[in-house]
């Protein structure tokens, strides 16, 4: 057991299930066609795949196969769904409702269109990471064109109030856009019942390949259209020009199939593991709290702050789990996670915090064998750590004047 | 990014962890750093009436690199006079632990802790002598 790694970073990127991979392999093979070329056999085949893919992604939300647009992954779908709105609609108005724990893939094109003269609200959410339909409420005016909200975050795993947003938008005759990466193939979606007009979905969160995604575009009430980040050969509806990558559009289809087949059991099975794991640290560890919203989130993720540790040897005393401290796009930097910051952490917890996301090939074992090796950790840390001695002799750590550097 | 052997060394059996006396006249002790921050080093040096560090303690926040930093410049200090421990340089750290650019300021911590210490134990003797010399 101790030779073998545990993956506890789901939410960062899964393996590509074996079923998956099955079902793509022809089409680097025989079916390498071209799925744009109309006038061959090659062509045909390849496009009967992809829209086969289609319906199968298209199934999951309960969105209608058409509507679905293939992109490189969840960041091109996002830059898509937020560039494309506000430059198509602009002459409709220039404001745009976010929140401030959005992925950077959201941040980002928002704060580029600040650069272009839109105004754009960044919602703080609670201290459990939801934001209110109130607060979207008073955050549109008659100008604005585009509510963006996550549908699930990707660090603390909490679940926004979609549907109630969804039907405020459509009642305002504003576009909502949501970033379903994390929560697409785990939880129920459906555009239809919650009234979303632009959803962001990534196939390597749900066991497919990187490097493909889609952008699910409404086309009834209303149509919604959108301005190309991508211009060229005018593929997908002249949404996103480019040739399709038929074989990760393949794998992306059938890891949706899988998805949505298995979801009811597995993330009933995740619930359950993820509360064995909560359970298994809460009994032998004192002062760790669970970040995000218990009755609204993921089944998959559990962010803990384990307070007077710091994450990175708190990750280095269990190297035979991979688990991730804040996002891992930006754990590179050092830099506390943004997203713990706005729900209210203190730098000093966010710098104590670890995600652990569960998935499909999780098993009990590892989940105890993952308790087991963080309280030994969290121990083994503690007894050298300064802050758990002062907080132990009752020091009052945010009263002490530190020497910042 | 992968640690050195010897950051995994200190980091799994630490040196000299623990605590002195913060009231003993013969103790200095220096802590910095910020919780905020991600690192904090409280470093401890037991000076003997020569001048010199008899015992070196340390607990330290932080990641694995703060801890081996730390835990490091408690076995250099020990057995060397106030003047010697002075001389300790965060390179000498860098070098010895093969820390990675991103990882110098734990070093960084480490000299300063140092400092801080040795700083703390002389303001002590100071304030005796002066102390001494006003009794008599």
């Amino acid at each position: 057991m101790a030779q073998k790694l545990i993956y506890l970073d789901n939410a960062a990127t899964t393996p590509v299930d074996p079923r998956v991979l099955e079902v793509m392999l022809p089409y680097y093979r025989e079916n390498f066609g071209n799925s744009a070329s109309r006038n061959h056999q090659f062509g045909w085949v390849a496009e009967e795949a992809t829209e086969n893919a289609r319906k199968q992604v298209a199934a999951v939300i309960n969105a209608d196969p058409k509507e679905i647009i293939w992109t490189s992954g969840s960041t091109e779908s996002n830059n898509l769904a937020i560039l494309g709105a506000a430059r198509m609609y602009a002459d409709k108005g220039r404001h745009l409702v976010t929140s401030l724990i959005e992925h950077k893939a959201v941040i980002d094109p928002c704060k580029f269109l600040q650069s272009q003269g839109y105004e754009v609200t960044f919602l703080q959410p609670d201290n459990k990471g939801r934001v209110s339909v109130e607060q979207v409420r008073e955050a549109l005016r008659p100008d604005t064109v585009l509510v963006s909200l996550m549908f699930a975050n990707n660090e603390i795993g909490t679940i926004h109030p979609i549907p109630e947003i969804g039907a405020l938008c459509h009642e305002k005759g504003v576009l909502f856009h949501t970033d379903a990466t994390q929560a697409f193939g785990k939880v129920p979606v459906d555009v239809e019942a919650m009234q979303i007009d632009l959803l962001s979905m990534s196939a390597h969160k749900i066991y497919g390949p990187k490097g493909v995604g889609a952008l699910y575009v409404r086309r009834k009430k209303p149509r919604v259209r959108l301005e190309p980040v991508i211009y060229g050969g005018g593929h997908e509806r002249g949404m996103r020009s480019g040739t399709l990558n038929v074989p990760g559009i393949v794998g992306f289809g059938e890891a949706a199939r899988i998805a949505k087949e298995e979801m009811p059991a597995e993330s009933k099975r995740l619930a359950g593991l993820r509360d064995r794991m909560w359970a298994g640290l809460s009994e032998h560890l004192t002062d760790i709290a669970r970040n995000g919203d218990p009755q609204h989130c993921l089944p998959n993720i559990l962010n803990v702050s384990f307070l007077y540790v710091e994450g990175e040897s708190l990750m280095m005393g269990f190297s035979d789990i991979a688990v991730s401290s804040g996002s891992a796009c930006t754990s590179a930097s050092l830099e506390p996670s943004y997203v713990l910051k706005n729900i209210g952490l203190g730098d000093d917890l966010a710098h104590s915090s670890i995600r652990f996301s569960l998935g499909r090939f999780t098993t009990t074992e590892e989940v105890d064998y993952t308790i087991k090796s963080v309280v030994r950790t969290v121990n083994h840390l503690r007894a050298m750590s300064p802050l758990y001695e002062m907080a132990q002799a009752g020091i009052d750590l945010s009263k002490v004047e530190w020497q910042h550097h | 990014m992968a640690y050195s052997n010897k950051v995994i060394d200190h980091y799994q059996n630490p040196r000299n962890v623990g605590s002195l006396d913060q009231n003993d006249p013969q103790v200095g002790t220096g802590i910095v750093g910020a919780p905020e921050c991600g690192d904090v080093m409280k470093l401890q040096i037991r000076v003997d009436d020569q001048g010199r560090v008899t015992d070196a303690k340390f607990k330290t926040f932080g990641c694995g690199s703060a801890i081996a930093s730390s835990s490091l410049a408690t076995e250099w200090v020990k057995g060397r006079t106030l003047e010697e421990a002075e001389q300790l340089k965060n390179t000498e750290i860098v070098k010895e632990l093969a820390l990675p650019p991103v990882k110098i300021h734990c070093s960084v911590l480490a000299e300063d802790a140092v400092r801080a210490a040795i700083a703390d134990v002389r303001r002590k003797q100071e304030a005796r002598t002066s102390a001494g010399a006003g009794a008599r």
